[in-house]
């Protein structure tokens, strides 16, 4: 049995979405970065926020899956297995998630940058 | 090897190429960890070996490749990756490229007339010479092949990949350039035939009547794009309403639908879901374009079926060139078309030591398909490559091969087996084989070119 490759993977990838790809990549890294950035000045959850970027995170997932119908000339509808019902968690799951790290990391930013965040809040003032 | 669209030289396969996937546990692990239908589709890609990991072997080796098809550009690939100082030559006069398993989404109307088309020249790697003509003779005693100019071309080793030629002449009263009209279909004949057969499957899903579909009693490319474009042509009567107003005739060759048993049983319960009326053992001779009619030699002689729409798949045969030199098959179910002589599971010529065929043209039991030249060319490359550096191979062909097998719009089965008939799923317990699943359908829209020109580039 011979191994999975990294690189036959990248190449796929790479046919299969050209320059996007890579936009895509940044996107992911730069959303985690973003998260975990905001999550270290604030040293918590700001749930409220949280909640939010989760219900936006619905849409993103269901937008997910809408992109997914498009490019594939197919839909939900035509899942015949088990199976099917995992991709379209996958594809779900992936949409949802990507989109609420992705909102609250910028809404975060956002907040720490304006001075609303949690973080602000404690902070000392400077005389 | 020339340019005329009734031929599809080199390329390999039809639409079944498809499910360019593997098995594996590794593959099954990627399934778990990676993301939705992308990491599903390019899991099976997972297992071939980087070539850029392996050393390459230097020689002063002349290769010659004879066809710029899918299995002649991958092989070319792998063999620039892997040898340093050979003198690589690729033969083949067309510039453009066609990804032919796209042929019959085009046919069904999901995808444009281009969506096939490239150019040649951009899957040729770096250093390999490419010859822009066709090989007019291969004369295997003196190590050499003769180009339609008229120049020969030494080589120590010879690839054939010269792929297949589509018989329309056999077929009395045929006449190609009048697909798109009267109800005349050939969407194996290149992508300007595929899309003209759109055309004449549109007219007739607005008038409904006889619609009828067959395959070749030869051997032939992706045996699988008969069946799928007859589901996909009921899936669209049905979406138009004309189902029932309409008939469905397929004539298959044979006493079979298909040429693994248990894949053949599913497909006739499947059939017979969908209304089909089969006729067996009907082997197309000749058309009436007029009286939109098709003579079919059968037991009991010949019969005629009238049509509103046919979708004409001609016998298929070695390349010319290849039938009239002593690379063929002399004897066996092979010799007749003109096949290469090669061992079914490492690919080299038995006569001929020097020579390899992979792709169409190849000799062997099942496999005319992109999924076979994926797995035939890394074999064949390896003993090519072994034998440069003074070694043995143990790499071996088992006659691996898939068809991502199109059911209805939205849903396929992902049919894999080998020279055996066993089914050799590449996601046992998770993608069942016989199971009609969207997971198929996305994999055969989304993942398959892409995997198909990675291969191409060597990557895959």
């Amino acid at each position: 049995m011979q191994g999975f490759d990294i690189a036959v993977f990248v190449s796929v990838f790479l046919e299969m979405m050209g320059g996007i790809l890579w936009v895509l990549l940044a996107l992911a890294v730069m959303g985690i970065a973003g998260f975990v950035m905001v999550l270290l000045r604030e040293r918590t959850l700001v749930s409220r926020r949280l909640l939010r970027c989760q219900a936006m995170g619905l849409l993103g997932g269901v937008g997910a899956l809408v992109l997914m119908a498009w490019v594939t000339m197919s839909g939900f509808t035509d899942a015949g297995g088990p199976v099917d019902w995992l991709l379209i968690g996958i594809i779900f799951g992936t949409g949802l998630m990507g989109t609420t790290i992705l909102t609250y990391a910028a809404w975060g930013l956002i907040d720490v940058m304006t001075g609303r965040s949690p973080a602000s809040a404690r902070a000392p003032h400077v005389a | 090897m020339d340019k005329d669209t009734t031929r599809a030289p080199m390329e390999a396969p039809a639409d079944d190429d498809a499910a360019l996937a593997r098995r594996g546990l590794d593959r099954r692990t990627l399934l778990k960890l990676s993301a939705a239908g992308a990491a599903l589709a390019t899991g099976a890609t997972a297992v071939v070996p980087s070539a850029r990991a392996q050393n390459a072997v230097r020689t002063k080796a002349r290769i010659v490749i004879a066809g710029a098809g899918a299995a002649g550009l991958s092989m070319a690939s792998r063999l620039a990756r892997r040898l340093e100082g050979a003198t690589i030559t690729l033969i083949d006069a067309r510039r453009r490229h066609l990804y032919q398993p796209g042929f019959t989404l085009v046919a069904a109307g999901l995808k444009s007339q281009d969506y096939p088309i490239s150019r040649t020249a951009d899957y040729i790697a770096s250093g390999v010479e490419w010859i822009e003509e066709g090989v007019a003779e291969f004369d295997p005693d003196a190590n050499q092949v003769v180009t339609e100019s008229g120049r020969a071309v030494p080589y120590d080793y010879l690839v054939v990949a010269a792929g297949i030629d589509l018989d329309y002449d056999s077929l009395d009263g045929m006449e190609v350039s009048r697909v798109g009209r009267d109800g005349l279909g050939s969407h194996y004949g290149g992508p300007e035939a595929a899309h003209a057969t759109w055309e004449s499957l549109s007219h007739f899903l607005a008038t409904g009547g006889t619609g009828l579909f067959m395959r070749p009693a030869t051997e032939m490319k992706c045996a699988g794009a008969p069946l799928k474009y007859t589901f996909l042509a009921d899936d669209r009567l049905r979406d138009r309403g004309r189902r029932e107003d309409s008939q469905i005739i397929y004539a298959a060759h044979s006493k079979s639908l298909f040429s693994v048993p248990i894949v053949a049983e599913k497909v006739r319960m499947l059939f017979e879901d969908r209304g089909f009326d089969t006729r067996y053992e009907h082997v197309m001779t000749g058309i009436d374009l007029g009286r939109k009619e098709a003579t079919f030699a059968t037991p009991d002689g010949p019969k005629q079926i009238s049509y509103d729409f046919i979708n004409v798949i001609p016998p298929m045969r070695a390349a010319a060139a290849v039938r009239d030199s002593a690379l063929p098959w002399q004897e066996g179910p092979f010799a007749a078309d003109g096949w290469v002589e090669a061992d079914k599971h490492t690919l080299r010529h038995p006569r001929f030591p020097n020579v390899f065929a992979v792709g169409d043209v190849a000799g062997v039991p099942k496999g005319k398909t992109a999924a076979s030249v994926k797995w035939q060319v890394p074999v064949a490359a390896d003993h090519l490559v072994a034998q440069l550096d003074g070694k043995d191979s143990d790499a071996v062909y088992d006659g691996y091969t898939s068809c991502p097998l199109i059911t209805q719009m939205g849903r396929a089965m992902l049919v894999e087996f080998d020279y055996r008939n066993n089914l050799t799923p590449s996601f046992p317990g998770v993608v069942a084989p016989l199971e009609e699943l969207w997971i198929s359908w996305v994999m055969k829209t989304i993942a398959l070119k892409p995997t198909y020109i990675a291969m191409l580039r060597g990557e895959a």
